[in-house]
């Protein structure tokens, strides 16, 4: 049977994970697998919460429904365990790795959570220090390739600069490579 | 021939971008969709020579490709939803002014209640107005159509308006993998557009739309525009064929997956063929002798090949993406059994309407469509012929 790989994230409107979800797509592209990136339909507004889906295959993808049992589920805003039931209709075994800089541990003792693989990035605090705004969406997508292993690196570092060069200068696209590399490497299950 | 992450919006406005026609005549605001959007930046951009024309509403949309057309010029249009509700009366007179126009619509559902999702109410309700209608499974499917519709449109036995169907969001709004093609092929394989009867041509001053009363013709003049109707089923395969070669990527009316030894089949249209011919690998992969019909063009309505494909299944199941209030069942299921009554063997036949207004579809509602279909299949009694899947009822 086909192998799709199936990631959910969380985000709040205006963070960048409809954003990190295409750019994961075109990562998928570059390497020559096939994707899908969609959000969850609606209005969409500053804030409120929001989910964007995304697959990965080898193989041509024909499913399109919403995904029911993500592998891997991204929590861009930690304010939202407490609002959205992330870990719904994950197995366990699962990966979530949430924006945080608090204490994975903390996190993973969460109901929720149990037979969960958690991991932390501090999503937020990179961006603030990087590209100097507050949009989580980079940081997360290199604490992705780290942890899933799905592409490498220097593979994302690629599709960043191909896409970001087309309309940012080059300290943003700098500072976003930078973002990326450092969610790469202080990602953390501890 | 390039691939790309675009949105089904995305490469239908790249497959307009790459025709270049004349003129697109489209209302600017929601429901319209991104395919509009984009080709006003194509435009604004300088990147396409068309004369972009924003409207007031969906009924001068079509208005104004009417007139353009009937000028001599190459048009678009394009539609969704309330839009494509408000065309309505224009629809039909583009069909019979048999003007060679294209639409590109996204199908999504009618109110009410308000309701901005997916289903084919839209594009269902509008299966009489007298357009050609190709219905794509992805993004891939709605630029490959895209493309074809001028070549179908503009053939001389045909000269009928045809509108591409993807379905809203699902398809439109997600990003998924499309391999293009360079604008220079496309083109060549559009070719130029040649006006029949232009109004704009002094040396042959014509009317068009005229009135016709009681003595007139517009009685034969019907029966000639479901002539165009019938040469169109053999003009899709040609086209669709030659654009294979040149793609790799042939079309025809429907597509089977698995139906040779198929005793149960599902017809299935839009992007929901896709979830049903991958619950069929699962089926089959547990024994089960499954297969799938996907339709691509219900204008004309393929009805002899389709009976043909289908003549060895026991039973088949019809899925829906619109209801038809009081019929027999959805649009598709009525043309499926009508198609079914003209065979030597009938099969039984059941309706499954699923997804309207954008409700999702699961790889478990069908694989319990397909147990209702086995049931049938052993001779049990199934007490309906239309059912509703992930409905909540009680």
């Amino acid at each position: 049977m086909q192998q799709v790989t199936e990631i959910r994230w969380h985000a709040r409107g205006g963070q960048g994970a409809v954003t990190a979800a295409k750019m994961v797509a075109e990562v998928a592209l570059s390497q020559d697998k096939y994707f899908q990136a969609f959000p969850e339909y609606g209005p969409e507004r500053s804030g409120a919460p929001i989910v964007a889906f995304t697959r990965l295959s080898d193989e041509p993808i024909q499913i399109y429904s919403a995904i029911e049992h993500p592998d891997y589920v991204l929590v861009l805003d930690p304010t939202l365990l407490d609002v959205v039931d992330v870990t719904a209709g994950t197995s366990d075994g699962a990966v979530v790795i949430v924006n945080s800089e608090g204490a994975c541990s903390e996190l993973a003792g969460r109901p929720e959570m149990a037979g969960r693989n958690v991991y932390t990035v501090p999503a937020t605090k990179i961006a603030l220090e990087t590209i100097k705004r507050a949009i989580p969406n980079t940081p997360l997508i290199g604490a992705l390739a780290k942890v899933s292993g799905l592409f490498s690196l220097e593979g994302i570092l690629e599709e960043v600069q191909t896409s970001l060069s087309k309309k940012f200068n080059e300290n943003v696209v700098n500072a976003n490579l930078e973002a990326v590399r450092r969610g790469y490497e202080e990602v953390s299950d501890e | 021939m390039a691939r790309k992450a675009i949105t089904g919006n995305g490469a239908i406005a790249l497959a307009l971008k790459q025709v270049e026609p004349d003129v697109m005549a489209a209302y600017p605001i929601t429901p319209q969709t991104e395919i509009a959007q984009n080709y006003a930046q194509f435009v604004a951009d300088g990147a396409v020579k068309t004369e972009y024309i924003p409207v007031e509403s969906e009924h001068s949309a079509m208005s104004a490709a009417i007139g353009s057309c009937a000028a001599g010029a190459r048009t678009i249009t394009a539609t969704s939803s309330q839009g494509f509700a408000l065309m309505w009366e224009m629809l039909f007179i583009a069909a019979s002014l048999r003007l060679p126009l294209t639409m590109p619509v996204i199908t999504r559902a009618l109110s009410g209640p308000i309701n901005i999702h997916c289903d084919h109410s839209d594009s269902m309700g509008g299966r009489d107005c007298g357009w050609i209608q190709l219905y794509g499974e992805d993004g891939q499917e709605g630029y490959d159509n895209a493309i074809q519709a001028f070549r179908i449109a503009e053939h001389m036995d045909v000269r009928l308006p045809v509108m591409t169907m993807i379905d809203g969001f699902i398809i439109s709004g997600a990003i998924g993998p499309v391999e293009t093609l360079p604008d220079a092929e496309v083109k060549k394989f559009v070719g130029d557009y040649t006006a029949l009867n232009p109004l704009l041509n002094v040396e042959n001053p014509v009317t068009i739309g005229a009135f016709d009363s009681l003595g007139g013709w517009y009685f034969e003049h019907k029966v000639a525009q479901n002539r165009a109707m019938e040469n169109a089923m053999k003009v899709i395969e040609e086209v669709g064929a030659e654009y294979g070669k040149l793609s790799g990527r042939a079309y025809s009316h429907f597509k089977t997956h698995q139906i040779e030894d198929a005793e149960i089949v599902l017809v299935a249209i839009g992007s929901a063929a896709g979830n049903v011919k991958t619950m069929v690998d699962t089926l089959r992969a547990e024994g089960k002798k499954v297969g799938m019909l996907k339709v691509r063009t219900f204008r004309p309505f393929p009805y002899e090949q389709i009976r043909a494909a289908l003549s060895g299944a026991k039973v088949i199941g019809v899925m829906d993406r619109s209801d038809s209030y009081g019929a027999q069942g959805g649009p598709l299921f009525t043309e499926i059994s009508a198609a079914m009554f003209g065979g030597d063997t009938r099969p039984k036949m059941f309706n499954f309407i699923y997804g309207l207004g954008g409700r999702d579809i699961f790889p478990d509602d069908i694989r319990g469509a397909v147990e209702t279909l086995e049931q049938a299949a052993a001779g049990e009694q199934v007490s309906q012929t239309r059912h509703y899947l992930n409905v909540r009822e009680g």
